[in-house]
């Protein structure tokens, strides 16, 4: 039963995109920071720190969530995954990936690492996600450059390809 | 490789910004490495609406772990000079208040330290002692005699009083057999981009001089106010920006003046200074676009066509006029007859202060104002005169025969074909169906309705519109302003690669992919053989005043500035290309990444190969060049000329239109609003890219259903904010939002390069008001307010409610300024009357039945000072107290009024309080009316009542505990016994 | 918005996370999902001493249906209930309720006993908690006790529990033969606070409507079934939950959501009997 005292900085360590990362953290750092200032991983973005906006939504231990309303020290020992761990390789998109740039859903990209994360766990959960259950999972997350459409349609052909029901077309 | 003859602009094309910003390697300003030492700031904001500022004690806050420096405004003022104000006023403008504040939010104080939780950690031990003044909210109420004065040196709170007057409006209202008038009023919204403000800045006192990293997307004009109010000329203030921005919709702007805050703080600091705005600073103090009140009147013909109009507009431009505001108000002077033939008008314009953060740039600028008033009017004129709504604009419209049409006051709408794209529209979206869908809705007793709207929408902002808010002769003593310089570098490096610089600043409209596209046609390239760099540094890029990413500008006006920089730098290698080839310049062609002849395809070299021959061969260019290296071009359109003595201002370059109907249905029982179907056209000229310019139609759609449905900036009377959060500032998510069908027509503008015009702003000025109209049609309702919201909308539809007998009546809807707290309850406690009395006047007992209080100071008979640690739930927060018994009766009554402050908010109320006894006992009876305002107010107003009830309750429980000799321990199920002492629960 | 400084206690067993807590006073916070806790520490509003996460003990993990009630243990995550494959039909108020709670990524860290233990008075579980009537078990390093959920909720943000006690599980009482339930909840926008939530349990006899949103905690009342009396009980229930106006609604508004939407949640809490 660790106590971890409030003014010094303690060992954080747990699976970040797969591979082993520690660092130190004050107990009230806020896994956002931590993430982006003590480990440098600056794909997680920081929108409203009230967990509303859900640009910083990352997967821990497979479950999306709001890494601006987790501590640093809450996720020790945990698994977690961001933006930088989607891609397959560097120089090669996901499917998911891969459709948002075929239909333009995203336009600042400041948003949109959160909302891959949060469908990243739909596509792989539930592979016959309906357009009503992307939905609902889209709605944890504000954009305000795209008003939605595109990435709705981003959702839906990443979730027809992730089924082997056909290719990305771009729109015309 | 492309065939001949195709060309990449039209093309959907993959954006090249994408790759990086779905792997999570985006170069956001707080993702960019900084200086070793660099520190980070947190700014102290006033949690008033209205206050002068006593006493600012910062010692605790300096002598914190880790602080480096504390700034107040006195620390700001000894380095700055205050921000330029445009309009003839006398009037300052500070980035942080000096000896009052005007708005919840305003900057009050700096702390700098080594990271951002201690420079937090630091900013809740300062002390900033507060005289509450009276708060003005209200743009007409300001604007009253007796209203509290906002800057004692304008001496009141209207800043800009001009009238306009175009033809012969006079006559045309006296000769036209209507008049249909509207008051109506547009509220206060912002398009809160999901990346906050950012700020990084370094003084050099060597050579007096700052460096600024912003995320600011121009107008780079507003470089000159930085520099002005740093006190050093331009060349000394160097701004970058971020090579991405995550969002802005005009926001972005606002960035300024924390950049002269940072960059004093770094002068203060003696190190780099970063400070990233979080949503709470967004919501409270970031700028939010203006609020309006307009009356509109109309000469009306029997078939509805329009002679004059009569405008009164009065512009809320908040707390400070701060650059380039009130340009809100005149972005849209050419077009406020919108896309009608209307020769006769009278304009008032006036701009007030209130006690409401300063405003700034927001997509649509203006054109949401306008619009809600033109095209409510134009629905009820068709409502007062029993025509179509269709027919009262198709009598209107600016016929496709008149174009280039000079409008009344001034604006040329450069082309298009306004009546074709409306019956297009009514077409192809379906609008016949849609009829018949709202005659079945209303035979089921359903309220469906549908609304129509017609926009020009304005892009390319002439620098100059803005000096309409002069008077000619001061315009002619300032000099002449006008024009709309855009920049663009092309260059080939030596290898023969080619990259484009242009000074546009995007933030996220894939201007990067765009102008690839751009210069890839010129030069025969594909995009992917062009870099293209947006990223700003004013000491090194060529930029002029109107750069930066605004106003609808980048297609037709930055795009076009590439297109013709890539033109001439390929003349110049056409020339050496020419010498290689042995053929003349003329019959030069660019294709396929090669240049050859035209005449003999045979005859071509790499493009390469040629581009990169002045750098390794000067001596073999053509007689007369001196390069094919790089070619900058400054590209202003001459249509752009300064506001004309008659004030006739061609306020925009260009004008896309917009036909936009909808059919809605509200919910009878919750009066919620349910889009069936939105249909947008758009005339946007040339399109450059169609999957961004769908991109742009859809984003801006959803700001404006945003506007139209739920987002509202909402103050209390007394000047407190309301929607400090985004569970209070409602941002649609895709549950709100459906998609829009879209149409396009394609009428190329001759004005600009490419034949774009601008498409970014156009729903956010037609949407809103088309929602509101199509409400308005299916309640039947004359008057609509924006955000339509289900609280109000249902008021309308649900009968009257009687109150039970011994309540209050119910009142009417008040959504603003609903932050005034009442209450009232009784206790019995078994003591007499006089005991009770007795006890309320006594500090012992006051100590130990206030809940939390520490020390209750009797200062008179009547005066009490308490320190006291008020909470509900975990919300605790020390507030001192001051409490005033007034209006003593004993042992029957008495009035106590109190004020508490605190770090969380501040509070300030009137209990009545009467005693009655019998056979004993004392009836204690309480009504009290409170007043919350501050930090609780603003991010948890929706929990306030409960909270203030219930620490209430507890001082009267308590009371009657003690009174009544049923002491016990202290703790928590405090309530349940309230509850019982009171009996008034459920 | 950054959280204040406080010490973090990583509980192994429950007895350390009691221990803590009876130590710490009235400036300890339990810390399971931070779904509530964390805004308002970004916010600076709270300011604890030492947060206690009992996320890792072993014990509070469970959930059981057991005496034809579902006991859900302090550290299981709505998440979890949500996704009980039987819950549609062992609990359906409380599997239409959860539908409702914040957003798919705030469930997946945010506890059922959290949610309870925050009393936001237009939270769904609380509501739920109260419309089935069901029970908070809280635990101190002195004793055990039990709060009926009615009592539990003392006002806005408020509740019963003393400052060295934590929720260990909650009890639902599960779905019973001939009874038919219906929740419905209308908001600003999806995932938002409920301006009005109206939870209804309908058998034979009785109709019990409960509401959330309204008052400073959620309230259950008796009514008729549907019929001519329904109409005058629901506009009694209306005006004696005190609404308030706010940014968002008006009080007339949510009497009138009360009056409207309560008789609709009771009929069709009638229809669903089975």
């Amino acid at each position: 039963m660790p106590r971890l005292g409030a003014d010094r900085r303690h060992e954080v360590r747990f699976t970040l995109n797969g591979r082993p990362v520690e660092g130190e953290a004050e107990p009230r750092m806020l896994l956002t920071d931590f993430l982006r200032h003590v480990l440098g991983r600056t794909g997680t973005h920081v929108g409203c720190e009230h967990g509303v906006c859900g640009a910083c939504t990352v997967q821990i231990d497979g479950a999306p969530a709001r890494a601006c309303l987790t501590l640093a020290v809450q996720v020790e020992g945990a698994e977690i995954r961001t933006v930088e761990g989607l891609a397959p390789a560097p120089d090669r998109l996901s499917v998911l990936q891969e459709s948002f740039r075929a239909h333009h859903g995203l336009q600042c990209g400041f948003c949109t690492p959160g909302i891959l994360m949060s469908l990243d766990e739909l596509l792989s959960r539930r592979p016959d996600a309906s357009e009503d259950d992307i939905r609902h999972q889209l709605s944890g997350h504000l954009c305000r450059c795209t008003g939605y459409a595109p990435i709705m349609k981003a959702a839906l052909d990443a979730a027809r390809r992730l089924r082997g029901e056909g290719e990305t077309a771009a729109d015309a | 490789m492309e065939l001949a003859g195709q060309t990449w602009v039209g093309q959907s094309v993959p954006r090249v910004e994408d790759a990086a910003l779905l792997t999570g390697r985006g170069r956001f300003i707080d993702d960019l490495a900084t200086r070793p030492g660099t520190l980070e700031a947190a700014i102290l904001r006033s949690p008033h609406g209205h206050a002068e500022i006593r006493a600012i004690d910062v010692e605790k806050a300096r002598a914190a772990r880790g602080v480096v420096a504390v700034l107040t405004g006195r620390d700001v003022q000894a380095l700055t000079s205050s921000m330029v104000v445009g309009v003839k006023a006398p009037l300052e403008c500070w980035p942080i208040a000096t000896d009052r504040v005007r708005y919840v939010g305003e900057p009050v104080a700096i702390v700098v330290a080594t990271n951002r939780y201690l420079a937090e950690d630091a900013m809740d031990l300062i002390e900033v002692e507060y005289g509450a003044l009276p708060a003005v909210i209200d743009p007409l109420a300001a604007l009253e005699a007796d209203a509290p004065v906002i800057h004692p040196s304008l001496g009141r709170n209207l800043a800009s009083d001009r009238s306009f007057r175009y033809g012969e409006p006079e006559a045309a209202f006296a000769a036209a057999p209507h008049r249909v008038e509207i008051a109506v009023r547009y509220p206060r919204n912002s398009c809160t981009p999901i990346e906050c403000y950012g700020v990084v800045a370094e003084y050099d006192p060597g050579e007096d001089s700052y460096d600024v990293l912003a995320n600011f997307q121009g107008p780079f004009s507003i470089h000159a106010v930085i520099s002005r109010a740093l006190k050093v000329p331009g060349n000394r203030l160097r701004l970058r920006t971020p090579p991405d921005s995550g969002g802005s919709f005009g926001v972005k702007q606002g960035v300024f003046p924390y950049i002269v805050l940072m960059a004093v703080a770094a002068r203060v600091a003696g190190a780099p200074v970063k400070w990233i705005e979080d949503r709470l600073e967004n919501l409270a103090g970031a700028v939010s676009a203006t609020n309006r009140a307009t009356r509109l009147a109309a000469a009306v013909e029997r078939d509805g066509r329009i002679t004059a109009l009569d405008w009164d507009q009065v512009e809320d431009c908040g707390a400070h006029l701060r650059a380039p505001e009130p340009a809100t108000l005149y972005r849209m002077h050419g077009n406020m007859t919108g896309a009608y033939a209307v020769r006769n008008v009278l304009i008032r314009n006036r701009v007030v202060l209130t006690n409401k953060t300063p405003t700034g740039l927001n997509r649509g600028f203006g054109g949401p104002q306008v619009y809600f008033a033109l095209e409510r009017l134009v629905q009820r004129i068709a409502l007062e005169l029993g025509l179509d709504p269709l027919d009262v604009i198709r009598a209107n419209l600016v016929p496709t025969a008149a174009f280039p049409y000079k409008t009344a006051t001034g604006a040329i709408l450069d082309s298009g074909d306004y009546l074709g794209s409306m019956e297009a529209a009514l077409l192809e979206g379906g609008h016949a169906e849609l009829l018949r869908r709202r005659d079945a809705a209303r035979a089921e007793g359903r309220l469906y309705g549908i609304g129509y709207t017609a926009v020009v929408e304005p892009s390319v902002s002439n620098m100059g519109y803005i000096t309409a808010v002069l008077q000619p002769a001061e315009r002619k003593k300032a000099g002449p302003k006008n024009g709309a310089q855009a920049t663009a570098t092309v260059a080939v490096d030596p290898v023969g690669s080619v990259t484009v610089h242009v000074a546009s600043v995007p933030q996220g409209q894939g201007h990067r992919t765009v102008l690839g596209q751009v210069v890839a046609d010129v030069l025969g390239l594909r995009p992917s053989d062009i870099r293209v760099a947006t990223d700003m540094d004013t000491v090194k890029d060529a930029w002029s005043i109107a750069s930066g990413n605004y106003a609808s500008r980048f297609a037709p006006a930055v795009a076009g500035a590439a297109h013709l920089a890539a033109t001439r730098l390929r003349d110049r290698i056409a020339r050496v290309a020419a010498g290689q080839l042995n053929v003349r310049p003329e019959d030069i062609v660019f294709r396929g990444g090669r240049i050859g002849s035209a005449s003999n395809p045979e005859n071509a070299v790499p493009f390469t190969r040629v581009a990169a021959a002045t750098h390794w061969a000067p001596g073999t260019l053509p007689e007369g060049l001196e390069h094919a290296i790089r070619e900058t071009v400054f590209w202003t359109p001459p249509e752009l000329a300064a506001p004309t003595e008659a004030d006739e201002v061609n306020s925009s370059l260009c004008h896309g239109f917009i036909f936009d109907y909808c059919g809605v249905e509200v919910d009878r029982v919750t009066g919620e609003v349910r889009i069936d179907r939105y249909v947008t056209m758009h005339d946007c000229g040339r399109i450059l890219h169609p999957g961004m310019v769908a991109g742009q139609v859809t984003g801006g759609f959803a700001h404006a259903l945003g506007a139209a449905l739920y987002e509202e900036y909402s103050y209390g009377a007394d000047g407190s904010f309301q929607s400090g959060t985004f569970a209070d500032y409602l941002v649609p998510t895709v549950m709100e939002v459906p998609e829009p069908i879209l149409l396009h027509r394609e009428t190329r503008s001759p004005v600009t390069p490419l034949g774009a015009k601008g498409v970014g702003e156009g729903n956010c000025m037609s949407t809103p008001v088309c929602i509101a109209n199509a409400v308005a049609d299916a309640m039947g309702l004359a008057d609509v307010t924006l955000p339509l919201v289900p609280a109000v909308l249902a008021s309308h539809l649900h009968p009257a409610e009687t109150a039970p007998k011994g309540r209050p009546a119910a009142t009417a809807p008040a959504l603003s300024g609903a932050r005034q707290l009442f209450g009232e309850g009784t206790a019995e406690v078994a003591a007499p009357a006089q005991t009770v009395w007795d006890m309320l006047l006594d500090p012992q007992t006051l100590q130990t039945v206030i809940p939390g209080a520490h020390g209750v100071e009797k200062v008179s008979d009547t005066h009490f000072k308490a320190d006291v640690t008020l909470g509900v739930g975990p919300v605790k927060g020390r507030y001192r107290a001051e409490i005033h018994l007034a209006d003593l009766v004993p042992p029957r009554s008495v009035t106590l009024s109190g004020e508490t402050s605190g770090a969380l908010g501040f509070g300030s109320g009137r209990g009545f309080i009467t005693l009655t006894e019998t056979e004993g006992r004392t009836i204690l009876g309480y009504r009290y009316e409170a007043a919350i305002g501050g930090k609780v107010a603003s991010v948890g107003g929706r929990l306030l009542d409960g909270a203030a009830r219930f620490v209430i309750g507890q001082f009267f429980a308590s009371l009657a505990r003690h009174a009544g000799g049923q002491a016990g321990e202290s703790r928590p199920g405090v309530f349940a016994r309230v509850r019982r002492l009171f009996g008034g629960a459920p | 918005m950054k959280p204040p400084p406080f010490d973090y206690l990583r509980a192994d067993t429950l007895d350390e996370a009691l221990d803590a807590l009876a130590a710490a006073g009235p400036d300890a916070r339990v810390l399971a999902g931070g779904q509530s806790l964390l805004p308002m520490l970004n916010m600076r509003l709270v300011r604890p001493t030492i947060l206690v996460d009992v996320m890792r003990i072993g014990a509070l993990r469970t959930v059981e249906a057991r005496g034809g009630a579902l006991e859900v243990g302090a550290a299981v995550r709505q998440v979890e209930l949500e996704r009980r494959a039987d819950l549609d039909q062992t609990q359906p108020l409380l599997a239409a309720a959860l539908r409702w709670v914040g957003h798919a990524q705030t469930r997946n860290r945010g506890t059922v006993c959290g949610s309870i233990a925050h009393a936001d008075p237009s939270a769904e579980l609380p509501l739920a908690l109260v419309a089935l009537g069901g029970e908070i078990r809280l635990r101190s390093r002195r004793k055990r006790r039990v709060v009926a959920a009615e009592t539990f909720f003392a006002g806005s943000m408020a509740t019963e529990r003393r400052d060295d006690e934590m929720i260990e599980s909650v009890t639902f009482p599960l779905r019973k033969p001939g009874t038919g339930y219906a929740f419905r909840e209308i908001g600003r926008r999806h995932g938002d606070f409920a301006i009005v939530a109206c939870a209804a349990l309908v058998d034979a006899t009785s109709a019990r409507l409960a509401i959330g949103g309204v008052a400073d905690r959620p309230v259950a009342r008796a009514l008729p079934l549907p019929g001519p009396d329904l109409d005058e009980a629901l506009d009694g229930f209306a005006w004696s939950l005190e609404a308030r106006d706010d940014i968002h609604a008006t009080a007339r508004y949510r009497r009138d959501l009360v009056r409207r939407l309560g008789r609709q949640v009771i009929e069709e809490a009638a229809r669903c009997r089975g």
